[in-house]
């Protein structure tokens, strides 16, 4: 696994890069916001439940979700892999079945989930 | 006309003597209108014959004059020597070769790798000549005519960390050639280097970190190709996932 | 014998400027791969209904220490935006006719879809 598919996880690598550029600011800022507004009842005004719930309750957001938690994760874990050799982690079998085993870790969480909302 | 005072700092390797390099200084009246390669002719000319280097168009065409100056891989024939006036400046040879002799380094890894990439057009079939030549458009020349301006000059390899650390990895060139040749319109042999690219060592090795395009003295963008070369060895990939590898 | 330079497999990136920001860009993905978690948490927490989502979830974000954490996250995903869409052009040039499309007028393009993507989104979200 950490050796072969180079092209696969590449791949996979630039097509999260280029999502989360895109996706990854403003829901950081939304999450920023909700985290700081906090009315003394202690409830955020934005990110409530049911809107989130209604969010993730159809087809399309449900798929956007998937794409973009899984895609960033097999992202970070590839950058992180390179990185880390970088660094001077020689042990490059061990960080890559250790980071791409939680990036499909996560994407089969994140699916699951998905379809129970 | 003004004189510039230049402290050279050059590394010095005789390979019977030497257990290892060691800096040799220089002090050198310099013209204003010498590059810091005028400067380096003046010592062996006139103080001290035993230095080794290689140079020989003192235009940027040939690509000999690679070395490391105050530690950037440049050629030497295209620094003035205004940039470094009465500074201390140390000229090594280029970087992550082996020295063969003062500012001399052994290419070969770069030449066994440059005839891996196979640099030349690969038809399936020659046509014969009676049928005429391969014809191209300008906009196809321009597709890859960037790519075709290396003059071999190594300046990638010795600013590259990636080759610093894997030797094996093909490095800035030899890719920008293979990548020049893929995206020729008159080529079809983006399948058989494909072999090559796609190993480890192949484009994989590289992690963009743009230096190599930043040192390229020829405004090749080595960079660039082999972001290009990767997204094509990619979708390469996939087409020989689903059993539709050849071009 | 020909000399082989000692090349330092754990310092290297520090040598040159060009090298430290290069490891830095690589190690966005810490925070990247951060947040893609805290996203999944908290796709954990809806599935897992009313309740679960503002305790487990929502009311953990506000705490001081992860107030810290997303201020870090959110100030790093921005900047890898801006670095990743400044390379864009290099990865995928645009040809018309014989001429190249400057690079900046790509990553421009990019910032144009990106800044309107990320109203739309604020918009919907209920923040204006």
């Amino acid at each position: 696994m950490a050796k072969v598919n180079k092209a696969l996880f590449w791949s996979l690598f630039a097509a999260g890069g280029t999502l989360t550029a895109f996706v990854f600011p403003v829901l950081a800022l939304i999450t920023l916001i909700a985290a700081h507004g906090s009315p003394p009842d202690g409830i955020p005004e934005i990110m409530k439940f049911e809107q989130m719930q209604g969010l993730l309750a159809n087809w399309f957001g449900k798929l956007a979700a998937f794409g973009t938690v899984s895609l960033a994760l097999w992202h970070a874990a590839h950058r992180l892999r390179v990185g880390l050799h970088g660094l001077g982690l020689r042990a490059d079998g061990l960080v890559a079945v250790v980071g791409y085993g939680i990036a499909l870790v996560g994407t089969i969480l994140a699916a699951y989930w998905l379809v129970q909302i | 006309m003004s004189a510039v005072q230049l402290e050279l700092e050059i590394l010095r390797y005789d390979p019977e003597k030497d257990q290892e390099p060691h800096f040799q200084t220089y002090q050198v009246a310099c013209q204003e209108e010498w590059m810091v390669l005028d400067a380096i002719n003046h010592v062996k000319d006139e103080v001290d014959t035993t230095l080794s280097y290689r140079w020989s168009c003192h235009m940027a065409v040939c690509g000999s004059c690679g070395m490391m100056i105050d530690g950037q891989p440049k050629l030497a024939c295209k620094v003035s020597v205004k940039d470094y006036a009465n500074k201390k400046v140390r000229i090594e040879p280029l970087a992550n070769f082996p020295i063969e002799r003062d500012l001399v380094v052994v290419q070969d890894d770069f030449m066994e790798k440059l005839k891996r990439v196979k640099p030349y057009i690969i038809r399936k079939e020659e046509q014969p000549i009676e049928a005429g030549e391969y014809k191209q458009s300008p906009a196809e020349l321009k597709k890859f005519k960037q790519f075709t301006l290396c003059i071999n000059c190594l300046c990638c390899y010795a600013a590259c960390p990636e080759y610093a650390l894997t030797p094996e990895f093909m490095g800035p060139a030899a890719l920008a050639l293979a990548h020049r040749y893929n995206t020729d319109s008159r080529d079809q042999g983006l399948a058989e280097r494909h072999k090559e690219l796609s190993k480890p060592e192949g484009v994989w090795d590289c992690s963009f970190t743009d230096t190599c395009s930043i040192a390229c003295p020829k405004h090749v963008d080595p960079a660039s190709a082999l972001q290009q070369l990767k997204i094509a060895t990619t979708v390469q990939w996939y087409k020989e996932l689903i059993g539709m590898g050849d071009k | 014998m020909a000399y082989v330079r000692p090349v330092s497999k754990t310092t290297w990136y520090l040598k040159d400027r060009n090298y430290t920001i290069h490891m830095i860009n690589e190690l966005t993905s810490v925070f990247i791969g951060l947040y893609a978690l805290l996203l999944l948490w908290g796709i954990g927490a809806v599935a897992s209904g009313d309740k679960a989502y503002y305790q487990f979830f929502l009311e953990c974000l506000t705490s001081p220490g992860m107030l810290v954490l997303l201020w870090v996250t959110t100030i790093v995903i921005f900047y890898h935006a801006i670095a990743w869409f400044k390379v864009t052009p290099k990865a995928m040039p645009i040809q018309k006719g014989e001429a190249f499309v400057p690079g900046g007028v790509i990553a421009g393009a990019h910032y144009v879809i990106w800044v309107l993507f990320s109203l739309v989104v604020l918009y919907f979200a209920g923040v204006f």
